[in-house]
């Protein structure tokens, strides 16, 4: 949890993110070189990679159906797109421009709805190509101020990048957390993309400012370098510190570009927006426009997976949880809850299906769904206490499935029955007058001690719920 | 005669164009594009307002490539002809001045 | 024997050898290369190789193809893997490309013979062949004279016997005006025609590769080798084009020819006259002349002046001493390419991408850029009202014939407008091409120009093989 309580006095923070995310590919945007991670250095290279004098772009069918499978899964329009250059110097971009899209991207006017419901707006998701990587050498801890000489390797340049903006809705640090790591789950999902933050094929940029209340939305500043979901939550939090010291001085925000400092949990300045490059955006003359047909939208649209808040809601209604229950989350994340559904079809309970997965995988269940719905129903039926259900899960995982039945039968487990339970019952009411007392004045929360002095009594072999029906019985 | 471009502006296109130029050279250029840009001031007079912009003079749209990988380029001949290499990539002085 | 057609029959058949070609053609650079300076590089042992390689075929009993034994003349601005290609630049002075222009591929599988990379203004930016950082390319008729622009060097070449076909590449007249000055036929064909991989950009969306020949039969040949879709171009368009050679037999017959009625004013009276004596020829073989429009036609100068430096900037940013090409060395990279680029390029470079730089950055995109592409739409569109009345134009090629070196000055614009008559048809991407028509002041070539509507190139070909035909 985190210890960042909201801000101070009446503050708000505004949040927005630009997402980068590399398309899984199998060759680059605009040529066909291998668009892998990994490969020794300036061996995925061809003349539209390196820039080369006489080089032409020409894109990659598979990168728009990807990209057009975000935007879909973000409710986005997909629009009649154009690509445009994006001037700039810079050692790692071979052409000395990008190309990127500018006023028509592919997907406009979407939302990314976090667990709760709350709608993040999605401006836009367009493709634009990646560019190489620089190592510098000779300076402080691999940074460029100090280096001596840097090493471009031009492997990543081309590989096909979608930025998705969203609007500036995010309101905290959690928020912001939650978004990306929704996000990362719907490109999963749809196999857009691996997503990983830490290879970089997620890149996270958030954009802070804060203002008062009724007020116009203050100056932003742009945070970059953010390597990890939990450092989007510390980053901004840090940044909007920064911001209200500085407008509680008297002080104006700079409208800037930062750092992230993982290591000493600041931003700091890269540099001013105000001295950046004129890009001097025009339309990309060696590509044309790509405008999707209805038929193709229509096609990717229906081969959609169900997206991961489907599926928890899907699986909530199913089981008797809330959506955003940490149960649900988790079990729909790790992409067990189609085998908690099919224990559902083959007979079992759902619900304690799911506490049993959730407590048992971490990833794909390995005893088969029919064997675990068995187990259930004996829990349901009374015939198991949950502890004794445990203990059996546990050696259906061992063996990889079994026959719940037999288990228990092997090893001595059964609920009590019913009218042995009886005795029992009187006894613990008998030893444990004031929460009997309690109890039959209408404190429900009596029952507790009263269940639990039967448990120990029964040596673990009362069912619950038989034992909370005798005494409610013996109440009236 | 009004100066259709200042050496300010000159100067500034000159360093977003990476061209080192002398100081009699950005003189000159000032000259030399005031000199252009007054005569291309023909195309004020035209009434465009209702003018769709042309960038390409071939209407295509769609054209695609399959997700099939075609080799590439050999490294080393690639590098034999880089002004600088090293350990396999392509070496450069610091990276200093220029925007992320 | 000098006619490419001719030349592949026979090679084909056997009863010319591609090697006594060669050496027939070599013979003629050695006499008049150091003079006329049409090339940056002659590719002596190459040309030996690939010619006794063809040879070797025919005698195999296999085809070479239709361009058998025929030496090509390469613009420098066409990518040849392991062979420099400079764009007569000292930012790409001895630089190797790594792979072949589609071009350069298609002539290879039809058999020709490249005998060398020709002189060119750098980066194409230039209309007399000036602009070269190796040194100018002289007119093979008067050697005080230039070539014209930017593809001098090919032009040259044809025109003094070195080559039997050059390439060149055309963005705002440059084969079509050095065709004309030159004595030469030239063609830029419709954009998309001929794919652009492998030919270095000036502009991209002005930018056509097409032939300098000695006769129209021959560049309707060449234009059906190298002419069709390459997937490795975007912008090439994906229709197979129909065999101009075949079209070109047919007379003009009932072929309305237009006349700009509003053209632009400033072309010398020697020009005009050979001009209207084409007309002239085209009416006795049948064709109608009707009176046409292209009220934007004057103000295609000041749009290419504005687009195609911009793109230009854009293209010519690569050349930052990183990957390839010189290198200045300085303390850091951004110092680095300040020095290199201001070594690099020449001054007409630098002031093109000065002036496109500018007219895109933030501010002025809409005065300047944006402006020009809506004159380029106006002249686009009143071509198209004008193709629906005429099915080919008639203009001069170039306002005079070939001038002096240094005869331009230092005002860059008095070069500009030698290309007055060829740019609008690069804005609208149509094709056009010059066709030599007798001689003008001083016996210097004429060159009128044919224009026609996108794909037309049939009836382009169709005019000027009858002009051809009168100008005998």
């Amino acid at each position: 949890m985190s210890a960042f309580d909201g801000l101070p006095g009446d503050w708000e923070l505004v949040v927005g993110l630009e997402v980068h995310v590399e398309l899984a590919t199998v060759t680059k945007l605009f040529s066909a070189s291998p668009n892998r991670f990994g490969d020794e250095p300036n061996t995925n290279i061809d003349p539209v990679t390196l820039g080369l004098p006489g080089a032409l772009p020409v894109l990659n069918r598979q990168a728009v159906e990807l990209a057009m499978r975000i935007g879909l899964a973000l409710n986005c329009t997909v629009q009649p797109c154009t690509f445009h250059r994006k001037n700039y110097f810079y050692p790692d971009m071979p052409k000395a421009y990008q190309i990127s899209q500018y006023d028509q991207p592919l997907n406009v006017d979407g939302f990314l709805a976090l667990p709760d419901g709350t709608r993040i707006g999605i401006e836009r998701a367009h493709m634009e190509e990646d560019t190489g990587k620089s190592t510098h050498f000779g300076g402080a801890g691999g940074r460029i101020h100090g280096s001596d000489y840097s090493l471009i390797d031009f492997n990543r340049a081309g590989v096909p990048l979608v930025e998705i903006v969203s609007r500036p809705d995010i309101r905290s640090a959690e928020q912001a957390r939650q978004y990306v790591t929704e996000l990362r789950a719907i490109l999963l999902a749809v196999g857009a993309s691996d997503a990983k933050m830490e290879e970089g094929s997620m890149r996270v940029d958030a954009n802070v400012s804060v203002h008062k209340p009724g007020t116009e939305f203050g100056t932003r500043c742009e945070i970059k370098n953010v390597n990890s979901v939990r450092s989007i939550g510390r980053a901004i939090e840090y940044e909007a510190r920064r911001q209200i010291d500085l407008l509680e001085g008297g002080d104006k925000v700079r409208q800037e570009t930062r750092h992230w400092d993982e290591g000493d949990g600041r931003t700091h300045t890269l540099r001013s927006k105000e001295d950046a490059d004129d890009y001097r955006y025009f339309l990309e003359p060696d590509l044309v426009p790509v405008a999707p047909s209805a038929e193709w939208i229509a096609e990717v649209r229906a081969a959609l997976p169900m997206l991961p808040a489907a599926r928890r809601a899907r699986l909530a209604e199913a089981a008797g949880v809330a959506a955003d229950s940490e149960a649900a989350m988790v079990v729909v994340d790790r992409g067990q809850d189609d085998y908690v559904l099919a224990v559902g079809d083959a007979g079992g309970d759902i619900g304690r299906a799911l506490v049993h997965v959730k407590e048992a995988w971490a990833d794909s269940p390995s005893v088969p769904a029919a064997d675990l719905a068995k187990l259930t129903t004996m829990e349901v039926d009374g015939k198991l206490t949950a502890t004794q259900a445990k203990t059996v899960v546990a050696e259906l995982i061992d063996n990889d499935g079994g026959d719940a039945e037999a288990i228990a039968k092997a090893k001595g487990f059964e609920a009590m029955a019913a009218d042995s339970l009886g005795p029992l019952v009187d006894q613990a009411i008998a030893e444990n007058g004031d929460a009997w007392a309690k109890f039959c004045a209408g404190e429900g929360k009596a029952m507790g001690a009263l269940v639990g002095a039967v448990m120990k009594l029964s040596q673990g072999k009362a069912d619950g719920k038989a034992v909370t029906a005798l005494l409610n019985s013996r109440r009236a | 005669m009004s100066e259709r471009i200042s050496v300010e502006i000159v100067t500034k296109v000159a360093r977003l164009a990476r061209l080192d130029l002398t100081p009699e050279e950005i003189d000159r250029t000032t000259a030399q594009l005031s000199g252009m840009l007054e005569h291309f001031a023909d195309i004020d007079a035209l009434q465009l307002d209702d003018v769709e912009p042309m960038a390409q003079p071939y209407p295509l749209d769609n054209v695609f490539r399959d997700d099939v990988i075609v080799d590439g380029l050999d490294r080393d001949e690639v590098l034999a002809a880089a002004p600088a290499a090293e350990d396999g990539r392509f070496r450069v002085p610091p990276i200093i001045g220029l925007d992320v | 024997m000098s006619d490419a057609l001719e030349i592949a029959a026979a090679v084909r058949a056997g009863s010319l050898k591609a090697a006594d070609v060669v050496e027939q053609h070599l013979a003629a650079i050695d006499g008049r290369e150091p003079e006329i300076h049409a090339f940056n590089l002659v590719m002596v042992e190459q040309a030996r190789e690939r010619a006794a390689a063809i040879d070797a075929m025919v005698a195999a009993g296999n085809d070479p193809g239709p361009l058998a034994g025929v030496p090509v003349a390469l613009k420098d601005n066409m990518c040849t893997r392991g062979v420099p290609t400079t764009c007569s630049s000292k930012i790409l002075d001895g630089w190797k490309p790594p792979y072949d222009a589609t071009i350069v591929t298609k002539l290879a599988d039809a058999g020709a013979v490249v005998i060398g990379k020709t002189n060119l203004d750098e980066f194409a930016m230039g209309s007399s062949t000036e602009n070269s950082a190796f040194g100018p390319t002289r007119n093979p008729h008067d050697t005080s004279r230039v070539p014209g622009g930017s593809s001098g060097g090919s032009a040259a070449a044809v025109a003094a016997g070195f080559a039997s076909i050059g390439l060149g590449s055309d963005t705002g007249g440059s084969i079509r005006q050095p065709a004309a000055l030159c004595g030469v036929v030239g063609v830029k064909p419709t954009y998309g025609y001929v794919s652009r991989y492998g030919l270095i950009a000036f502009a991209s969306s002005l930018d056509q590769i097409g032939p300098l020949t000695n006769t129209v039969a021959d560049s309707a040949l060449m234009l059906d080798v190298i002419g069709g879709h390459d997937p490795m171009d975007s912008t090439s368009i994906p229709v197979a084009h129909p065999s101009l050679l075949d079209a070109i037999g047919e007379g003009v017959e009932g072929m309305r020819v237009g006349r700009i009625t509003d053209l632009p004013e400033g072309a010398d009276p020697d020009v005009l006259e050979r001009t209207e004596l084409a007309f002239d020829a085209l009416r006795e073989a049948g064709a109608k002349i009707v009176d046409v429009e292209v009220p934007a036609f004057t103000f295609g100068l000041t749009a290419y002046y504005l687009i195609a430096p911009a793109e230009a900037s854009s293209n010519l940013a690569r050349y930052d001493g990183v990957r390839y090409g010189l290198r200045v060395e300085a303390p850091d990279t951004n110092a680095m390419y300040g020095v290199t680029r201001a070594a690099g390029f020449g001054d007409e470079v630098k002031r093109r991408v000065m002036l496109g730089t500018y007219a895109l950055s933030a501010g002025y995109y809409d005065a300047y850029y944006g402006k020009a592409l809506k004159v380029r739409r106006l002249i686009h569109d009143e071509f198209e009202r004008a193709y629906q009345h005429a099915d080919v134009l008639l203009t001069p090629a170039s306002p005079s014939v070939a001038f002096p070196f240094g005869a331009k000055g230092d005002n860059p614009l008095a070069m500009y407008l030698c290309d007055v008559y060829t740019i609008p048809a690069n804005l609208s991407g149509h094709p056009g091409m010059s066709v030599p028509f007798g001689t003008g002041a001083d016996g210097l070539p004429v060159g009128v120009q044919v224009l026609a509507g996108t794909l037309c190139e049939p009836q382009m070909f169709r005019a000027a093989a009858a002009l051809e035909r009168a100008a005998r």
